[in-house]
């Protein structure tokens, strides 16, 4: 039997390891752990883990033990030994002494868990706010609105999916939902909070370090929850004022001839019904806004590679990629399609 | 036999009983043969068995749904699922495995178990428990009809809104979700009231309140527990039907609704609803425990107050699964403290039954082993409770596979585990024979095994960031490893459920033959032959302690006097067991069974036209009606009996 | 207590008692119970306990609407939101006669408990009478709510708590009646006034869980 056991538990690791080694890789993701913090934030919480984890792992091995002691000490029986009713209603010192001091125990750790809880909760909310980058990010099934709120007011854009923020800077973040509940989490960067219909709530963070950070929706949303994914892009505060820079201003014209042909396509087919392009007329927000595209690093909310062959297969077929998408399969011509995906990759 | 003077004409039972006695007795209590009398039947035995076969079913249905699952999550980017197939696998799994089979199991075994630990013949409501388990079952029927349709519900199986809304979740799918909850919660509330009222007016002579076994106090705090937090989910379900159905606005933002409030509703009832399947778990460990340990628990004041304890903060605990949304952060706290301290009454109970097992000696039989693994997964799972009750760590694992490792830790461990050593214990009781041994044990290796290679690599799931619900994921993600492992402590676990229920089929056939008390237990079930007789007991027991068949009974040690020829049960009171009045008890019927079928009629109508409600009410009333009607030959029987009081 | 000391008086007491409370009596290794009422009222009867229980689910699903209707009203700027109260006359008419019901209620319940078949009879007609006229009335208080239950968030729940009473009231009243028909074509035996007993338990039940959702439903939106 314990052979058998160790035999199972071999096959089972070893399958678990050529699974991970034969990985492919479509995309590289950015850190998407809540145990590699990168951010104040998680890294509080990352330190209220540890001492969870110590606690904890005390506590189980100590009941375990007591366990195995009891279970090796007590004499055998089967169901023919008397039963031993001696103790009906009188007092058993030794095991209430122990039960006592296993209780109070309890009691104290509990209490070393909930002060240290409390207290990272109040220092999560802290977290100084002076100089902080206000965002709107409105969740819509399956994709992140994410507006950049500006100070003028003339300074806001809107962009889809990918968020900069300039690394050491606190960002706040207001959230709201068009149609269900969606859920803001960024592991390496801060815990989740949810996008209510109907509600606003905010959320704070801030990125230590320069880096990619992917998030993903974590409130089940429908069809494609899975693949509602963001990332975020924490930049050097230079790196930050150029890229913002540029989202606000508006598209780039087209230089070619392929290009204003695929301008030309954008136009004119159904894409004008829910996207938006700036400095053109088609300004509809019901998807994702095209602006700034070519920019990201992502396509279909986290899903694709930005790349003009993921960009084709996603504009030809969406359903395919992520069935149940709002985004219906395209009609255009081959030729067409090839210039428009050139016109979008020309967004940047 | 004994006369009465006041209606001598009677013939009532002896002690010890005669041979006619047992003869009359069995001929009264059995429940009538042939289809309709197996329609009919109202015997709580028949009733309990066939409510934990049902029960079972639907564990193996929900079983399936979740090997499904795991097949599709062994591997990134799998196209062997769809996420409309997938939502609707998720949803049925969570809702089959909490609405038909842990909450209804445990009071099917209730059923069976505690009118044979009481000491008497018959649950209080006999035919309200008939149509209970009716209802339970029809409901759960039409839900996987519904499924089986392709108009299962999948909006998950609390069903939040605006998803689950008229404008998100078009069509009847989420409808049907949301009467399933109106079917089980009627069967479940009806369950309570009968449990309560058995538990108080029906014990043996003798049990007062603190000799009554601790599955009983189990038994009788998680009712209590029901008719309190059950009415809040029948509340939030029924009117998220009629925002779908009539245009009602409870949970619509744009006309002064609001989407909280439906998790306010479901959860009040959610956190309630864990504990009415992990209490009774409790209530099975001290009955193995004792029987194994040739000794009663330690502590019995001690475990029946932290059985309560636990029941009246399992209230206050419900905002722990709303910490990532919007509410105040200083009440949140509250929570966290609240969430925290139940597991000090739950901790004093782990201590006590070590306790027992230390001063005990120790018989380890397959209840037992399944008993034990209950010290080693609940405790974990109690452990990433306390994780998840702190706000702070709660925001990054909520709705991750942190929270599906989680639970499926404290309800295996905490009640399934219990369960099935329950049912390894129990069989000869409720057959006549035993299980195997030895497939007892493969079955349990197996199980835990499986189980923890399936779910504990979830907790690094979640904490890698693998949200909960999602139909795939990429290969980038560095899930894949453990998804692939966890898969195969699924099929583990599938392999260890295929065992139990061969060895439930063939133990029926080629077990060995039980005596009336083939562990040695202490309470009053072990006193009766297995399977028991229709009547229970021959004569009814008077109790001098908590462990009667351990400890000696002085006399009086029976009652006589009660009807043999007619169903009379004798009621005491409610503290001290004073025998107080004789009941005559109803026959079998068939009007449980077709009440139940007007009522989900009813039900079912409701989901699409709110005149079903009018209409499906007239087949109602008259089989109700007819259900109480006093019969003129159980009248005359009964006439025959009458003394005033 | 016993006055006159003296001994014979005392057990002839004792003997009024005992044959006044029957119980069971233990004889050697049986405890008898062939004394023992074949029925009994109140807390004594499994119907007292079945009815309580029912009172207990039901009076919570109450509380949460009831709950319910102000976790709405905190979350909104005006309440009601876009429509008058509802109109005074009828609620307070009902409420008037659903109380002054408890007097034939009352008295029903005596009659039971005296195992008066007469009694019985009469004051669960008048019962029954004030039951139908009160689903009249509440017809009109549906009428005069000055709501839809789809206007808002508000006509919702001000529909929901009138509509799960009157669930209640037209069972209340269905089971009366039935339990009326019992008392004049029998079979009747002791069982069945217990029954009288509990359906009137439960008739005070429909009347008193009443006045809290008047309060709200009425007088809330005018506080």
């Amino acid at each position: 039997m314990k052979r058998a056991l160790h035999l199972v538990v071999a096959v089972a690791f070893a399958l678990a390891g050529a699974l991970a080694w034969a990985q492919r890789t479509v995309l590289q993701p950015g850190a998407h752990d809540a145990l590699a913090p990168a951010g104040p934030q998680a890294a509080r919480i990352g330190d209220l883990w540890d001492l969870f984890m110590v606690i904890c792992g005390i506590v189980f091995a100590a009941v375990l033990i007591t366990l195995a002691v009891a279970l090796r000490r007590a004499p055998r029986a089967d169901a023919g030994t008397p039963a031993d009713v001696s103790m009906a209603d009188r007092h058993e010192p030794g095991p209430y002494r122990s039960v006592l001091v296993g209780v109070g125990a309890s009691i104290v750790l509990l209490f070393v868990l909930l002060v240290a809880s409390v207290s990272t909760d109040r220092a999560l909310a802290r977290l100084p706010l002076q100089g902080a980058l206000n965002l709107t990010v409105t969740g819509h099934q399956w994709w992140w609105e994410i507006r950049y709120d500006g100070d003028p007011v003339s300074e806001t854009f809107t962009t889809a999916n990918e968020l900069h923020v300039p690394v050491g800077r606190p960002v706040v973040v207001t959230l709201r939902s068009d149609d269900v509940i969606h859920s803001l989490w960024v592991p390496a960067l801060a815990g989740k909070k949810d996008l209510i219909p109907g509600r606003t709530a905010t959320l704070q963070f801030q990125a230590a370090q320069p880096g990619t950070y992917r998030g993903q929706c974590a409130e089940f949303c429908g069809f494609q929850h899975a693949w509602m994914a963001f990332e975020v892009i924490a930049d050097t505060p230079e790196q930050f004022a150029a890229w913002a820079a540029r989202q606000r201003a508006e598209a780039a014209e087209p230089t070619d001839e392929k290009l204003r042909r695929g301008r030309e396509v954008f136009l004119g087919s159904t894409c004008v019904m829910c996207h938006a392009i700036g400095g053109t007329d088609a300004s509809a927000r019901k998807a994702p806004d095209l602006t700034h595209v070519g920019s990201r690093t992502t396509l279909a909310a986290g899903t694709l590679r930005n790349d003009a062959e993921s960009m084709t297969r996603w504009i030809r077929n969406p359903q395919q990629i992520k069935p149940g998408v709002n985004m219906p399969s395209s009609t255009l011509a081959d030729a067409d399609l090839q210039a428009l995906v050139a016109y979008l990759g020309s967004l940047k | 036999m004994t006369a009465s003077a006041t209606t001598p004409n009677v013939p009532r039972n002896a002690v010890p009983p005669t041979a006619d006695d047992v003869l009359a007795l069995e001929r009264t209590w059995r429940d009538p043969p042939g289809w309709i009398g197996w329609l009919s039947a109202i015997n709580h035995k028949a009733i309990g068995k066939r409510f934990i076969v049902a029960a079972f079913g639907f564990f193996v249905a929900g079983g399936i749904l979740a090997a499904l699952m795991r097949l599709q999550l062994a591997r990134p980017d799998s196209k062997l699922i769809g996420p409309d197939l997938y939502n609707q696998l998720f949803t049925m799994h969570g809702t089959t495995m909490m609405f038909l089979f842990a909450v209804p199991v445990m009071q099917a075994v209730s059923v069976y178990l505690v009118p044979l630990m009481l000491g008497t013949r018959s649950v209080a409501f006999p035919r309200m428990n008939a149509f209970a388990f009716w209802i339970f079952l029809f409901g759960g029927l039409v839900l996987y009809g519904a499924f089986i349709l392709d108009i299962g519900p999948d909006a998950g199986w609390f069903s939040y809104v605006p998803l689950a809304g008229p404008d998100y979740s078009p069509g009847k799918r989420v409808d049907f979700w949301a009467q399933l909850i109106t079917f089980t919660e009627l069967s479940g509330l009806l369950e309570a009231v009968v449990l309560v009222t058995t538990v108080f007016k029906l014990r043996a002579p003798g049990m007062t309140l603190n000799r009554i076994p601790l599955f009983v106090w189990a038994m009788l705090v998680t009712a209590f527990m029901v008719m309190f937090a059950m009415p809040s989910v029948m509340l939030a379900s029924t009117v998220l039907i009629t925002d779908r159905l009539v245009g009602t606005h409870f949970y619509n933002p744009a006309e002064g609704g609001d989407v909280l409030l439906w998790q306010h509703l479901f959860w009040f009832f959610g956190h309630p609803e864990v504990y009415f399947i992990f209490i009774p778990g409790l209530g099975f460990i001290s009955s193995i425990v004792a029987t194994f340990s040739r000794r009663p628990i330690f502590g019995y004041s001690a475990m029946v107050l932290s059985l309560i304890a636990t029941a009246f903060l399992a209230f206050g605990l419900w905002v722990h699964h709303m910490f990532a949304t919007n509410l105040p952060e200083l009440g949140k706290s509250f929570f966290t403290a609240a969430s925290m301290m139940i597991a000090i009454p739950s901790a004093v109970q782990i201590f006590c039954w070590i306790a027992t097992l230390w001063t005990g000696k120790l018989n380890f039989k397959t209840p037992l082993l399944f008993v034990l693994a209950f010290f080693f997964i609940l405790v974990l799972g109690g452990m990433t409770g306390l994780m998840l009750a702190s706000v702070p760590l709660d925001l990054q694992v909520h709705d991750t596979y942190f929270v599906v490792a989680h639970l499926h830790y404290v309800l295996i461990g905490g009640a399934v585990f219990p369960l099935f050593g329950a049912i390894y214990y129990w069989y000869p009781k409720f057959t006549g024979r035993l299980m195997s041994e030895r497939l007892g044990r493969w079955n349990f290796w197996l199980f835990f095994i499986g189980f923890n290679v399936a779910f504990f690599p979830m907790h690094l799931l979640g904490l890698q960031g693998m949200p909960r619900r999602v139909y795939t994921y990429g290969s980038e993600m560095g899930w894949s490893g453990l998804n692939a492992l966890s898969s195969l402590g699924a099929l583990v676990i599938a392999i260890s459920v295929l065992l139990f229920v061969i060895n439930v089929f063939a133990s029926l056939r080629r077990g060995e033959r039980a005596a009336a008390d083939p562990w040695g237990g202490g309470t009053l079930e072990w006193s009766v032959a297995s399977p028991p007789p229709a009547c229970n007991f021959e004569a009814i027991p008077v109790v001098h302690g908590r462990d009667p068949m351990w400890e000696p009974q002085p006399e009086p040690t029976h009652v006589a006097g009660l009807a043999t020829t007619s169903r009379e049960l004798l009621m005491t009171t409610v503290l001290d067991a004073v025998p107080d009045s004789r009941e005559s008890f109803p026959e079998p019927t068939i009007w449980p069974f077709v009440g139940a079928l007007a009522t989900t009629v009813l039900f079912v109508g409701s989901i699409f036209t709110p005149w079903a409600v009018v209409w499906g009410s007239v087949p109602v009333a008259i089989a109700l009606t007819a259900w109480f009607w006093p019969r003129r030959h159980e009248n005359r029987a009964h006439l025959a009996l009458e003394q005033q009081p | 207590m016993i006055e006159n000391g003296s001994q014979s008086t005392h057990a002839a007491a004792m003997a009024r008692r005992e044959a006044s409370a029957p119980a069971a009596r233990a004889v050697g290794k049986a405890l008898d119970v062939t004394e023992l009422p074949s029925f009994a009222f109140s807390h004594r009867s499994l119907m007292w306990w079945g009815t309580l229980g029912l009172m207990a689910i039901e009076g919570m699903v109450f509380a949460l609407a009831i709950i319910s209707y102000f976790y709405l009203r905190t979350h909104a700027d005006r309440w009601p939101m876009s429509t008058p109260p509802p109109a005074l006359l009828w609620g307070t008419l009902n409420t008037i006669v659903l109380v002054a019901s408890m007097l034939p209620n009352h008295l029903a319940k005596r009659a039971a408990e005296r195992l008066d078949r007469r009694g019985v009879q009469l004051w669960i007609s008048v019962c029954l009478g004030a039951a139908v006229l009160f689903l009249v009335i509440r017809a009109f208080e549906f009428a005069h709510l000055n709501c839809r239950w789809d206007t808002d968030a508000y006509g919702s729940i001000v529909w929901l708590l009138l509509g799960l009473h009157t669930f209640h009231l037209v069972t209340d009243t269905w089971d009366t009646g039935v339990l009326l028909t019992l008392f004049f074509t029998g079979p009747l035996e002791g069982k069945r006034y217990v029954d009288v007993s509990e359906n009137a338990l439960y008739w005070y039940f429909v009347v008193l869980s009443w006045l809290p959702i008047y309060a709200v439903v009425y007088l809330g939106p005018r506080g």
